[in-house]
């Protein structure tokens, strides 16, 4: 047990894209239980220092965990593949055809504050990118293929953005 | 009533003792201050029954806080401080109706300060003597010397009023054991009373603050999902806007500064007496021969105060959408401060939420309660196994200027705490060898509209071309919120490294220097409170260091083991001593001393979390 270990192995969880988020809320609630600051408020300065060292790397293991693509993007990394989320940008051409319609339908629904279609557009998007996941699980624990799972997390970056800009344009219209 | 009890002879009742810690409420208008008693949680009032303390300081030859400095401040505006809140942690610029104010403010590095008959006080001093006021009344109820307390803040504070309230309480002479979310604070009350599980949201209007968190309660775990709010927004204004309206109606010149302050007073009451009434009769005689004699309806103080009934549902929204959630996801809405009475709140929250709202604490005691609860947690006198986890967010991103006056985010809001982040920077030129690090916070693009928390120079970079170094920053957030960051050129090997501490905060020097000012006003009893201190604090650790040995005395090899003992001897020795540096050197031999020890323990309890044992089970 040490604080360099990674993610998976400090909730001792396996290596994989799937996992079970319940479980993993249990164990970090256990493990918090343990080394949380709060434990160690009437201890000593080494006491505390450690604890805040531990609790600070719970959390950051677990925000990382929790997110499908934070997870996704974490395992490239420990595969060694993240170069290639950084540097290659290319895209198949009827996927960007596609993300500039959905653009454009997001932008038209928005200037005329049409709460429904946005709503519409979210759920779709939504679909899309669960499917995405499906996909993404395929090609990380299935059948290992990272030149594919890397132009998948890609594309569930754009779409990710994506969701949160409806989310943003229904805030501003909701307002 | 409770019989005493006492030891055995020559058998210390120290391990079982019951430590002294409170909660403090520390409020734009009242502070209170509780604790827990036989398994209680109980206020602690006054001498005369009073449990609230009117966040009010008269300076003059002595201080005087609380309701005796409340009657002075129509006589004396400008050395009667109200609402210091407010200043915490701010600049002149950023605080509203400086105008209107009646005090002579005085420009500073960072905070903004006081000019009283009793000199220049900055809002961190004046914090303190409220402070001071509660933690006196605590230790004269309780009958000994507090082990620590936990404070509570606006869970929209941000760094600067973070700090700057923990540095009032430490130079109050509080061993501050948490800062605490206000919010926080009413749902671990509120939650652990009803037993109840699901998310909730906690919608809190004090006097000058706004807070919203939605918390998720389930199997003695309270996580904060999200929080928002707005750290300038309470019961205030909505005095504020009578205030105006009063005068427009009466079609009043220009007040003195005791005209205003009456009129406000005579606001505020107005306001409080519309909560059970439909109208509120205002009439005051001013100063010179004008009077005031208008009525003051619910209707019209709705429509007057619509615009701040508003602002707290725009943070609202944004907190549930950060939380991911919708309004009927919420279980319930807990009501939190004294401005929640206002029928038109309670009205909006009703409306948003389409619930009605869980009003069955009591609005101006429930944030102190919650924090003597979680007080008597940190202090250990809670067995493990039956206590709960606590895990709050920081309520606004942290990030460094880049280039163009751009913020890049290093820690989003609402981050779990305790949380650190690590980002790579590099040079703009060719040999330069320093870099200015801007550190600030806020959820906007530019630089210029965000706080600012300190500025800091990185030097020692050994000179390259541009965007060859690599310069990797830390932010660390610890579990009361509050930011340290540091910086190191990692290219060559060469290390360059520096600590901050954001610029609003005052140094240890400057808190040690001030509590040497205030301990030579009373130098002899100052002295002995100050060793008192230092042994209450050795005592702690040596508990704390004898009963990691009783249980884990197998994690040490015997040597290590007698190494311990060594130093918890000599800090032994030395502790029922008058040396009080002799005292701090043991302490700190100690504490390195088990460091590796604590390293060890901290090992063995995440074998333990992850070996699928409930900690109620070992």
């Amino acid at each position: 047990m040490d604080l360099s270990q990674d993610h998976f192995a400090l909730f001792g969880l396996p290596r994989r894209f799937v996992v079970d988020t319940a479980e993993l809320e249990r164990l970090y609630h256990e493990l918090q239980g343990r080394v949380h600051p709060d434990k160690f408020a009437h201890a000593g300065d080494a006491d505390k220092r450690l604890a805040m060292q531990w609790a600070t790397q719970a959390n950051e293991a677990y925000l990382t965990l929790k997110s499908p693509l934070k997870r996704a993007q974490y395992l490239m990394h420990l595969a060694g593949h993240d170069a290639q989320i950084e540097r290659n940008t290319a895209m198949p051409t009827d996927f960007l055809v596609e993300q500039m319609e959905w653009r454009e339908a997001v932008a038209e629904a928005r200037d005329v504050a049409d709460v429904a279609e946005l709503g519409h557009l979210h759920h779709r998007m939504r679909k899309e990118v669960s499917a995405q996941y499906d996909t993404l699980h395929q090609a990380l624990d299935v059948a290992p293929d990272f030149a594919r799972a890397a132009e998948l997390v890609r594309q569930l970056m754009f779409q990710e953005k994506l969701l949160h800009e409806i989310d943003d344009a229904l805030e501003a219209v909701e307002a | 009533m409770a019989l005493l009890q006492i030891a055995e002879p020559g058998e210390s009742a120290a391990p079982h003792e019951h430590r002294l810690a409170v909660g403090i409420d520390l409020g734009t208008t009242n502070s209170l201050v509780a604790t827990v008693r036989s398994g209680m949680a109980v206020v602690l009032s006054d001498d005369q029954g009073r449990p609230l303390l009117p966040s009010v300081v008269h300076y003059d030859g002595a201080v005087v806080v609380g309701f005796e400095a409340q009657a002075r401040q129509s006589l004396d505006p400008k050395n009667t401080i109200v609402s210091v809140k407010r200043f915490m942690g701010r600049g002149l610029k950023d605080i509203a109706h400086v105008e209107s104010m009646p005090y002579d403010f005085v420009e500073a590095e960072g905070m903004v300060k006081l000019r009283t008959a009793a000199g220049v006080k900055s809002p961190v001093e004046i914090s303190a003597d409220i402070l001071k006021a509660l933690r006196d009344r605590a230790e004269g109820s309780l009958g000994g010397q507090l082990t620590g307390a936990v404070i509570t803040v606006p869970a929209y504070f941000d760094d600067a009023q973070r700090q700057a309230t923990k540095d009032a309480a430490r130079l109050a002479g509080l061993n501050v054991l948490r800062l605490l979310n206000e919010p926080t604070a009413a749902a671990i009350a509120y939650g652990l009373d009803n037993a109840s599980e699901g998310i909730f949201a906690v919608y809190d209007l004090g006097g000058g603050t706004f807070d919203i968190s939605i918390l998720q309660l389930s199997k003695g775990v309270f996580q904060v999902l999200a929080t928002g709010g707005d750290s300038a927004l309470g019961g205030d204004d909505f005095d504020q806007r009578v205030f105006c309206w009063i005068i427009e109606q009466a079609k009043l010149a220009p007040l003195s500064h005791q005209d205003a302050r009456l009129l406000l007073t005579h606001a505020r009451e107005a306001k409080e007496y519309l909560t059970s009434h439909g109208e509120a009769p205002i009439t005051v005689k001013l100063g010179g021969s004008e009077y005031v004699d208008v009525k003051l309806t619910t209707a019209v103080f709705s429509e007057i105060s619509k615009t701040l009934v508003r602002k707290t549902l725009t943070p609202t929204r944004k907190a549930l959408r950060d939380a991911g959630l919708v309004p009927e996801d919420i279980k319930g809405v807990v009501m939190v401060g004294g401005s929640t009475r206002m029928p038109q709140i309670q009205r909006a929250v009703a409306e948003y939420f389409g619930r009605e709202p869980l009003n069955n604490l009591d609005p101006d005691k429930v944030v102190a309660l919650g924090a003597a609860i979680q007080a008597n947690l940190l202090a250990g006198n809670r067995a493990t196994g039956d206590d709960w986890l606590l895990l709050d967010v920081i309520p606004l991103s942290l990030g460094l200027e880049t280039m163009g006056g751009l913020v890049e985010k290093v820690i989003p809001r609402n981050s779990t705490i305790p949380a650190a982040r690590a980002q790579e920077f590099t040079t703009f030129k060719d040999g330069q060898t320093a870099m200015v690090l801007h550190v600030v916070q806020g959820e906007r693009e530019l630089v210029s509209d965000c706080r600012s928390l300190a500025r800091f120079e990185l030097r020692g970079i050994p000179p390259m071309v541009a965007g060859a170094a690599r310069i990797r920053v830390t932010f660390q957030v610890d579990a009361d919120g509050l930011l340290s960051v540091n910086a190191r050129e990692q290219t060559t090997g060469h290390e360059a490294h520096v600590e901050v501490k954001p610029s609003y905060g005052l140094g240890d020097d400057e808190i040690t220097s001030m509590l040497r000012d205030s301990f030579n006003h009373a130098s002899d009893d100052a002295f002995r409170r100050a060793l008192r201190e230092a042994q209450v604090e050795a005592q702690r650790l040596l508990e704390a260091v004898q009963s990691a040995l009783k249980e884990d005395a197998h994690l040490l090899s015997t040597l290590e083991a007698a190494h311990v003992e060594n130093l918890v001897a000599r800090l032994q020795g030395v502790m029922i001593g008058d040396d009080r540096r002799a005292i701090d050197d043991a302490m700190d031999a100690l504490n390195k001393g088990t460091g590796e020890f604590a390293a060890r323990r901290m090992n063995q309890g995440v074998q333990r979390a992850l070996s699928g044992k409930k900690v109620s089970e070992l």
